[in-house]
């Protein structure tokens, strides 16, 4: 990933607005002339994970309209019952908190790698790694207690057997995401911390020269988890 | 549209990217197994794909032995026939043309065509294939389960997939075959956003996106397609593993199953058919889309003529590509849709024939006047044309609502759809497979073997299949392992059915002298030369054959024009490499 950098855009005049756009899109060598090929492959890949969550997120609509039985009240469900009065989804406005100010920290990170700040850096991504591995931790939480009040994928007590299927599906597959996502926000931070970016030393697997772009791939997956959870967010929780 | 260039390099844009630093194995795993080459990796996922599409061969001999002689073979009861429908279905569209297509011709010919020395992320590429190896072999693994593979029909419909009257329902054969799927799409997605990124941001200096030869724009569409559409694919796999598995209720309605009221309710099996279908007819383009780009470039080179309409046939691949995201409900007409969005899809499914019908015209006005060379690619190629106009023109039949309700679920259906994407991309794929022969392996083909496998499969084909619309026609259901007695069936169809398989028979066989071809010219091939058809396009213009490890040697070529220069006037040779700055071309240079 250390071969194409947006440091290698080239001298040659540009022209400005669509005609300049639609001149680099048909150019030589490449298309998006700023992009390296990581940040073009994870983009790229994202794209195609967003048509993933679209159809999770559209068979769930589906479902909750297709099935006859009534939907449990969302607010009920996902309310926690602290000091004797019933707080309406306040674990997962928490976690939702967390999760957006991951974001925030990922975004700091970026910016202090491409300043060669290292020690900021690695704070700053083991921060937003913890808070991942929070919201993984509190939706471990949620489903326990889910599970202890009886619902299963194939049924509930609060209604439409769809409601666990489809909630225990598509937050068991955005938990996943996060969960792999702190993984390589951490192995990232490892290699920050030794250097191997200044140095330029080879991945382990695939032998290619890094550099502290990756920080900035890895901060795009990170951004894409949140927003994704947005809408999670908003279809199952507050619908 | 001759693309002259200036003849030194002053014209061609710097070099924007650091040349790759390539990966040098150090041992025999690393060279030809764990390889990370792509042209390596190319020929792996081809040999996988031709096995496995061996199996889905003998399959079809199967059904077609029941269909041509019922009750003939007793091994091949209604469940075994059923579960030779489906996995001959499945292998063929996914494990075999999608493979090959994208794993095979995509890793050999991309980096070649754009003038890379390999694939940007290699790695994961390597992955790709064994991620795709192992798929194939839980498909593998799922014959030998108990209860056997499953029968639910190549397009796994729910409720019955997963209930106990289909084999493998109940059993193993539906989870293998999902888990299988699910491993297919992880794996492809590895090796499609490499040849996509190697695309758009791989090329060489001068290789803009107009000088493209058409099988990297087909591929390269059919990818960035098969990225979107393979996720529709995947969530409805992961659905129907858990109604399986966990008993959620997705795609399951309230059910009696041998007179027991199953645990299931108020699941949507439409829903299931839509994303299988948003994925399954974008899948007919993926296939297609590549066939479409190689057929453009054998008919060029070999009728040495440029390519009629360049451009028109780009644009006319991705309007292609993005119309056939929203026509994937004319597989669903009488699933019960509102008539209006019958009338939708109705009308988007015909407004493809337009952009078809562009590339049709161009490829005829490629030939016409051209100095046509019939060899075996070009025959193949020639033959894939009339094929697919064949099967697109039933296409059309079975487009419009009042025409597909009668036809729907009758012979004609699988008549039409293996004319337009069973057989014709398989003549591509032979036609390609002797085209670029001599560059994999650096020998020619047995022209005679070649010529009699083209003969026997083309006209084969048409054996089989032309009757097969009359039996659609008078109404022969398409699933059954046999219809008996029936008053709307004349006699004449048996003696019809009994036909089609002797020609399935044959045409099978007649494989069998294409895989000796390949092996046998290994060795007793004579010399091919680096360019043996003259052609224009990087991939011929290796300084050894078979190209070497990083393709390009001590130098990355440098693009000077389109990939379609043939018969050139003035020219001193009837062609002009793409890396040829421009010799004996008189004409004013650019000022």
């Amino acid at each position: 990933m250390a071969d194409t950098t947006a440091n290698h855009a080239t001298s040659r005049p540009r022209r400005p607005g669509i005609a300049g756009v639609a001149a680099d899109w048909a150019s030589d060598q490449r298309a998006f002339k700023t992009a390296s090929w990581g940040k073009a492959m994870m983009w790229i890949f994202l794209l195609s994970d967003t048509f993933i969550f679209g159809c999770f997120l559209l068979a769930y609509m589906t479902a909750r309209m297709s099935t006859v039985v009534p939907w449990p009240d969302a607010s009920k469900v996902f309310g926690l019952q602290i000091g004797g009065s019933d707080v309406p989804l306040i674990l997962i406005a928490i976690m939702t908190f967390v999760l957006i100010s991951s974001s925030g920290t990922m975004a700091m990170a970026v910016n202090c790698a491409y300043q060669r700040r290292r020690g900021a850096t690695v704070v700053l991504m083991l921060f937003t790694a913890l808070m991942g591995a929070t919201f993984v931790g509190m939706q471990a939480f949620e489903w326990t207690k889910l599970i202890s009040e009886g619902v299963r994928p194939w049924g509930n007590p609060f209604g439409a057997a769809q409601f666990g299927a489809t909630f225990f599906m598509i937050t068991g597959f955005h938990g996943t995401h996060v969960t792999i996502g702190v993984i390589f926000l951490l192995i990232v931070a490892r290699k920050v911390w030794r250097g191997e970016y200044d140095r330029g030393d080879r991945g382990f697997f695939t032998s290619r020269r890094g550099d502290y772009e990756q920080v900035e791939i890895m901060g795009l997956y990170w951004h894409f988890v949140d927003l994704v959870w947005v809408f999670i967010f908003a279809f199952f929780y507050l619908w | 549209m001759v693309d002259v260039t200036p003849h030194d390099e002053s014209g061609v844009p710097p070099a924007e990217v650091p040349e790759l630093e390539l990966y040098h194995p150090k041992s025999w795993w690393t060279t030809y197994v764990f390889s990370q080459d792509a042209k390596t990796i190319a020929i792996q996922y081809s040999g996988t794909a031709i096995a496995i599409g061996f199996v889905a061969l003998v399959l079809s001999w199967l059904m077609r032995l029941q269909l041509g002689f019922p009750g003939t073979f007793d091994f091949i009861t209604p469940e075994a026939y059923y579960q030779f429908v489906t996995m001959h279905g499945m292998i063929m569209v996914i494990y075999l043309l999608t493979a090959l297509f994208l794993g095979g011709f995509g890793n050999y010919l991309i980096p070649l065509m754009v003038g890379a020395r390999d694939m940007v992320f290699p790695y994961i590429n390597m992955l790709s294939y064994w991620i795709y190896l192992l798929a194939v072999l839980v498909l593998v693994v799922s014959f030998f389960a108990p209860g056997g593979p499953t029968g639910a029909g190549w397009t796994l419909y729910p409720p019955q997939a997963i209930l106990s009257g289909t084999p493998g329902g109940q059993g193993a054969g539906i989870i293998l075959m999902l888990v299988s799927l699910i491993l297919f799409i992880i794996g492809f997605t590895m090796g499609g956003l490499n040849y996509v990124v190697t695309v758009i941001q791989g090329r060489t200096r001068g290789m803009t996106l107009m000088r493209l030869p058409l099988t990297v724009w087909g591929i390269f569409t059919a990818t960035v397609m098969a990225l979107l559409a393979f996720p529709a694919l995947f969530v409805a796999c992961v659905m129907m593993l858990f109604d399986r598995l966990l008993g959620t209720s997705f795609f399951m309605p309230a059910l009696v199953d041998a007179g027991e009221q199953l645990s299931y309710g108020g699941g949507s099996p439409i829903l299931f058919q839509h994303l299988f279908w948003f994925f399954g007819h974008p899948e007919v383009y993926i296939v297609a889309l590549p066939a479409f780009g190689i057929v453009s470039d054998l008919i060029s080179t070999h009728a040495r003529k440029n390519i009629f309409g360049y451009r028109m046939m780009v644009w006319a691949i991705i309007i292609i590509g993005a119309l056939s995201f929203v026509v994937w409900a004319h597989h669903m007409y009488v699933s019960g849709m509102h008539p209006w969005f019958g009338f939708f899809f109705a009308t988007t499914t015909l407004i493809i024939a337009i952009p078809t019908a562009i590339k049709v015209y161009n490829w005829v006005l490629t030939l016409w006047r051209g100095d046509i060379h019939l060899r075996v690619p070009m025959l193949f190629a020639l033959a894939f044309i009339v094929t697919f106009v064949n099967g697109g023109l039933t296409g059309l039949f079975l487009g419009n609502v009042v025409v597909d309700v009668p036809l729907s679920d009758t012979m004609f259906v699988v008549a039409h759809f293996h004319m337009v994407m069973g057989v014709a991309p398989i003549l591509v794929i032979f036609g390609a497979i002797y085209h670029w022969y001599p560059k994999i392996t650096g020998r020619m083909f047995h022209e005679g073997m070649a010529q009699f496998h083209f003969w026997v499969t083309f006209l084969g084909a048409y054996a089989i299949f032309f009757p097969m619309h009359y039996v659609g026609l008078v109404g022969v259901p398409r699933r059954y392992p046999e219809i008996g007695d029936t008053a709307f069936v004349p006699d004449s169809v048996q003696d019809l059915n009994a036909f089609i398989t002797m020609a399935a028979l044959i045409v099978g066989f007649a494989q069998i002298v294409f895989l000796f071809n390949i092996f046998w010219s290994l060795r007793h091939g004579r010399e091919a030369g680096g360019n043996p058809w003259r052609a224009t396009s990087l991939e011929w213009q290796t300084p050894t054959t078979p190209p070497p490890h990083g393709n390009w040697g001590d130098h990355v070529p440098v693009v000077y024009r389109w990939a379609y220069d043939y018969s050139v006037p003035g020219a001193s040779q009837d062609f002009i490499a793409q890396n040829d700055p421009g010799t004996g071309i008189k004409a004013p240079r650019p000022a």
